[in-house]
């Protein structure tokens, strides 16, 4: 298990500032929401945790295995907005490119390897998608397949960027409660952004509010999800609605 | 394709013991073509033969007169050999190149080597250099040379332009232009040579004994060990250098090492053998569409299956319109491009 502690975080783009000094603790084995409207540097936020762009401040994760050669891809997994599909691979090959980490840029395939990403397309359902082309797939399939590349690198950590975005109702909350299943039975950690508000607040434990490149509030969906918060940072007139799940947050 | 939901067995995509096997046999048989056909016909039993007892410690009697020897150990085996490499090398270059730079028509003279190695063809040629010199043929070494500054003048510019594919390409793009542009200048001055340039330019597999195979060898070795040992890392490049460095892999310095590989081999080819166009596309290509998408298939694929290719396209070069030779830049695209698309038409599978 792994925890991630974020301090005065400043990530600058053509000369814009995106993050302009953001704290932010992720405890252990939590699934934190990052919301905020766009602009917000909620992915922006996710590379810089991924250490693929350059930042000041500092990020430390606990327990992080800084491999010689995997760097932190044996730490953090990531599953970006909009993956790139290589034509023509098919899904064993693309699950199995989560291994990655495990055998390096030029090692072969250990028995292993081989072992996990059987189980991980088992455990996600995939198993009569084997031989399938990734891009021949529907969305709802894609979107697993990729997770099941990101639970086959094995980390303690998960940074999902909207990994709803594509999806229809139905299948957001498949892959919102398939994420729930996979963190308890694996004690991951879960960043994830996420744009619908109301799904927002129902899975995952806290909300971190993005705006303007700063951390506005973190807590509670309860607490974060004021019409007062809304109408400030996303410029728009919603009713909450106090629902058992959560809050509900609807168009005024 | 029609989506079942019969659970399947689990497989990964690797290179089988049939794929090789049967990259093998088809680089023998265009070998054994290369070497029994020509304007005398040789039984290939007798070919075989003599082969057996060239091996050091083999006393084989052939049968053969001491003419269809010289013909067979001086002319044709030389040849074959050398069109083995050029080919195997030029089709692993090309399928190098589309993987470290994710695009299906990238090839092995992407980056300013065929622009540079033709500058230096056409300075060796034009200048005494090409005359006189006795002891061996100036040209491929010039070329040679000159395809070199044309990669190193592309990656140099190319990392002023930043250090993303498309700055890299961009600037082998404006490399070839100028060092086309000088090249041009320079044949302009001298156009008596209009002609030996030229045909230069349109390749051939032509050998004087063993000195250009074995000019090629030491390269052909190097880009085959450095960009086979790549393979599985350019398949995690597929998909893309963000994600493939989330998952522990450095991008620039996999895409570096394979390029420099890849044009060694490729400038190598193109020296001894001019610029012999398509081979580095059409042979990647063709193996995917038949065996599948995966580097672990593809590159080891398209050294055996490059090989033959070329022994068989120079085969039909100097055989077509005998007694003349065709040259054999002509024949890969001419017959090359409709084989091409008659495999593209008869694949379901999506290349690219």
């Amino acid at each position: 298990m792994a925890g991630i502690r974020i301090q005065n975080l400043k990530v600058a783009m053509g000369g814009a500032e995106i993050l302009r000094g953001l704290d932010l603790d992720i405890t252990s084995g939590e699934w934190l929401n990052i919301v905020g409207p766009n602009g917000a540097g909620k992915t922006t936020l996710l590379r810089a945790i991924l250490g693929s762009l350059d930042y000041e401040g500092s990020i430390t994760v606990d327990g992080a295995v800084e491999h010689p050669s995997a760097g932190l891809a044996r730490s953090i997994a990531y599953v970006p907005q909009v993956p790139v599909i290589p034509p023509g691979m098919l899904v064993t090959d693309y699950v199995l490119l989560g291994r990655t980490p495990h055998r390096g840029a030029f090692g072969a395939d250990s028995p292993n390897d081989l072992a996990v990403t059987a189980e991980v397309l088992e455990r996600l359902d995939l198993g009569s998608f084997m031989t399938r082309e990734v891009r021949s797939l529907s969305g709802g399939e894609r979107q697993r397949v990729v997770m099941a590349r990101a639970i086959a690198q094995q980390t303690p950590i998960l940074l999902l960027d909207e990994p709803t975005t594509a999806l229809d109702l139905g299948h957001q909350q498949d892959m919102l409660q398939l994420i729930e299943e996979l963190r308890h039975e694996r004690g991951l950690t879960v960043v994830a952004t996420l744009h619908d508000l109301t799904l927002a607040a129902r899975f995952g434990e806290r909300l971190a509010l993005l705006d303007t490149g700063r951390l506005i509030q973190a807590g509670r969906a309860r607490d974060v999800l004021t019409v007062d918060t809304i109408k400030t940072h996303f410029h728009a007139n919603v009713r909450i609605i106090d629902d058992e799940g959560g809050p509900v947050v609807v168009p005024a | 394709m029609t989506a079942t939901n019969t659970p399947e067995t689990f497989t990964v995509s690797r290179l089988s013991g049939r794929q090789i096997v049967i990259g093998i046999l088809v680089l023998l048989a265009a070998v054994m073509a290369g070497l029994t056909i020509g304007p005398v016909d040789i039984a290939p039993h007798r070919v075989v033969l003599e082969l057996l007892n060239g091996l050091p410690g083999v006393e084989i009697d052939s049968g053969l007169s001491e003419i269809h020897q010289g013909i067979i150990e001086k002319i044709r085996l030389p040849r074959v050999v050398l069109g083995v490499l050029v080919g195997a090398t030029l089709s692993l270059s090309g399928a190098a190149y589309q993987g470290a730079f994710r695009n299906p028509l990238a090839d092995p003279y992407l980056l300013g080597i065929a622009a540079g190695a033709g500058l230096g063809a056409t300075i060796a040629i034009t200048s005494d250099l090409g005359d006189g010199a006795g002891i061996f043929d100036p040209v491929p070494l010039v070329a040679f040379v000159g395809a070199l500054i044309g990669v190193a003048a592309s990656y140099m510019a190319g990392h002023i332009g930043g250090r993303s594919t498309a700055s890299l390409v961009l600037a082998g793009v404006a490399v070839a232009s100028f060092l086309t542009a000088c090249q041009t200048y320079v044949l302009q001055a001298n156009s008596d040579a209009f002609r030996e340039v030229y045909a230069w330019i349109l390749g051939r597999i032509a050998t004087s004994g063993w000195s250009e195979p074995m000019l090629m060898l030491p390269y052909f070795l190097i880009t085959v060990v450095v960009v086979l040992r790549h393979r599985r890392a350019l398949d995690v490049l597929a998909v893309g250098d963000e994600e493939a460095a989330a998952l522990g892999i450095n991008p620039r310095r996999i895409r570096a090492t394979v390029v420099i590989a890849a044009s060694l081999g490729a400038a190598a080819a193109v020296s001894v053998s001019g610029l012999i166009g398509f081979v580095g596309i059409i042979v990647p290509h063709t193996v995917r569409l038949a065996f599948g998408n995966s580097n672990r298939i593809v590159l080891p694929l398209s050294v055996l299956f490059g090989g033959a290719f070329m022994v068989l396209a120079d085969l039909a070069a100097r055989t077509l319109v005998e007694p003349a030779e065709l040259p054999i830049g002509v024949v890969t695209a001419f017959l090359g491009a409709p084989f091409f698309v008659l495999v593209l038409r008869s694949s379901r599978r999506e290349v690219w």
